[in-house]
């Protein structure tokens, strides 16, 4: 069976929900699912905010279909890891009660308006980075959600990129604002691929599996090429005095991110970690009611009691 | 007190007229009315379907992939039943 497993994997096919698999693959796929769906679900909070003061009502309508994908991205997300087994109650309690993570970006707060279009800009294309190569995962369910989640994602990162033109054609107030929004997003956006591959133990496992098509660095150093000159577009500059072409590598260099501050946010220290907890838990409380209301209703729709039949179909002679 | 979960559907989409319904993932609901509603929110967004279909997981039956081999051999060693197994000279019109 193992063999069968190996062999699939290594001829590019992909593994599907009732293959044997080693506990070890299962165990790092469930992480890995889970945390991104923890992750869309805890995404939709710090743009969330911004609904209800978007400046007019077309930014309004688009933030509010965007945070609307993010639930369904954790749902498609969700269910992908039920086909291992998962369980998503179980899944949401760990979440909440802080046994699973997901992506530290979500807790930096959206301080202005601008941040909404620099989290389209810089942490959607990050993601999107991160996860094109997903839609080839080894895990058949995982491959089939990314590949519908990135088609999603692109209108995402394109209407943060628009809105981020239009305030820089604006004010030079509107202009600040965007740069502060880059300022204070840019490094830990370069956060969300994980820390540098010499500190990164399970990438050459997950690159064995399929579950990984590509390191940290790789990742890191693809967004890097592809958003400087973005960011010279826009007319925004990116807060690192080490960034500069450099012709021998064909890439751009860069600094080094704040690693400390990586592992204090991941560990909870974060400037938003308990707020975005505190809400999630909150979501979750405040819902329990209504769960259980459409079980009952449904369950009393299955055996309706009898004199509610009688008065549907007129009751029988006496 | 603990959750009582709300069970699953698989959801079935038709793109548009004249394809097969096709598999697009699933869902928990309370009901089946509830389910087409969450599956039209869910995978319908961007009018992915023109008719969904949602059916208890529980209700599927499946064939299992331990089973591959023998379950689905009958038809391997049957080349014949492909048109490609016959051989014709190249002049027979319109064949």
């Amino acid at each position: 069976m193992e063999q069968h497993f190996t062999d699939t994997i290594d001829a590019g096919r992909r593994i599907e929900p009732r293959d044997w698999m080693p506990d070890g693959y299962r165990k790092t796929m469930i992480r890995q699912i889970a945390q991104h769906a923890h992750s869309e679900i805890i995404g939709m909070q710090p743009e969330g905010t911004w609904i209800t003061r978007a400046p007019s009502l077309r930014r309004k309508a688009i933030l509010l279909a965007k945070v609307q994908d993010e639930a369904g991205h954790g749902m498609y997300l969700y269910s992908a890891a039920e086909t291992l087994g998962a369980d998503r109650g179980d899944l949401t309690r760990k979440l909440i009660d802080g046994r699973q993570k997901y992506s530290s970006i979500f807790n930096y707060p959206a301080l202005s308006y601008a941040d909404v279009g620099v989290i389209g800009w810089l942490v959607d294309g990050a993601a999107i980075v991160n996860q094109v190569p997903l839609c080839r995962s080894s895990y058949g369910p995982y491959a089939r959600a990314m590949i519908r989640i990135c088609k999603e994602e692109s209108f995402h990162q394109r209407q943060g990129y628009e809105l981020l033109l239009a305030m820089m054609n604006g004010t030079s107030a509107q202009r600040a604002m965007v740069q502060d929004a880059a300022d204070r997003y840019w490094w830990p956006s370069l956060m969300m691929f994980g820390p540098p591959d010499a500190d990164s133990p399970n990438t050459a496992q997950s690159m064995k599996w399929g579950i990984k098509r590509h390191t940290n660095d790789e990742l890191r150093q693809r967004f890097v090429d592809m958003t400087v000159p973005q960011a010279a577009r826009l007319g925004v500059t990116l807060p690192d005095p080490d960034l500069r072409w450099n012709d021998e590598r064909g890439h751009y260099d860069f600094g080094e991110p704040d690693w400390e501050e990586f592992k204090a946010v991941l560990s909870g220290a974060g400037p938003c970690n308990a707020e975005r907890s505190a809400r999630r838990r909150a979501a979750h409380d405040d819902g329990a009611w209504v769960r259980e209301a459409a079980l009952a209703h449904a369950a009393r729709t299955r055996n309706p009691p009898a004199e509610r039949i009688f008065a549907a179909t007129g009751a029988p002679d006496a | 007190m603990p959750d009582q979960q709300w069970p699953l559907y698989e959801v079935f989409l038709r793109g548009k007229r004249g394809l097969n319904h096709v598999h697009a993932g699933s869902l928990h609901a309370a009901d089946a009315p509830m389910a087409l509603r969450h599956a039209r929110d869910l995978y319908c967004r961007r009018e992915e379907g023109v008719s969904i279909w949602v059916v208890p997981s529980a209700e599927i039956t499946a064939s299992s992939p331990e089973e591959k081999d023998p379950f689905f051999a009958p038809a391997g060693d049957k080349p014949y039943r492909h048109p490609t197994f016959y051989d014709l000279p190249g002049d027979v019109p319109h064949m």
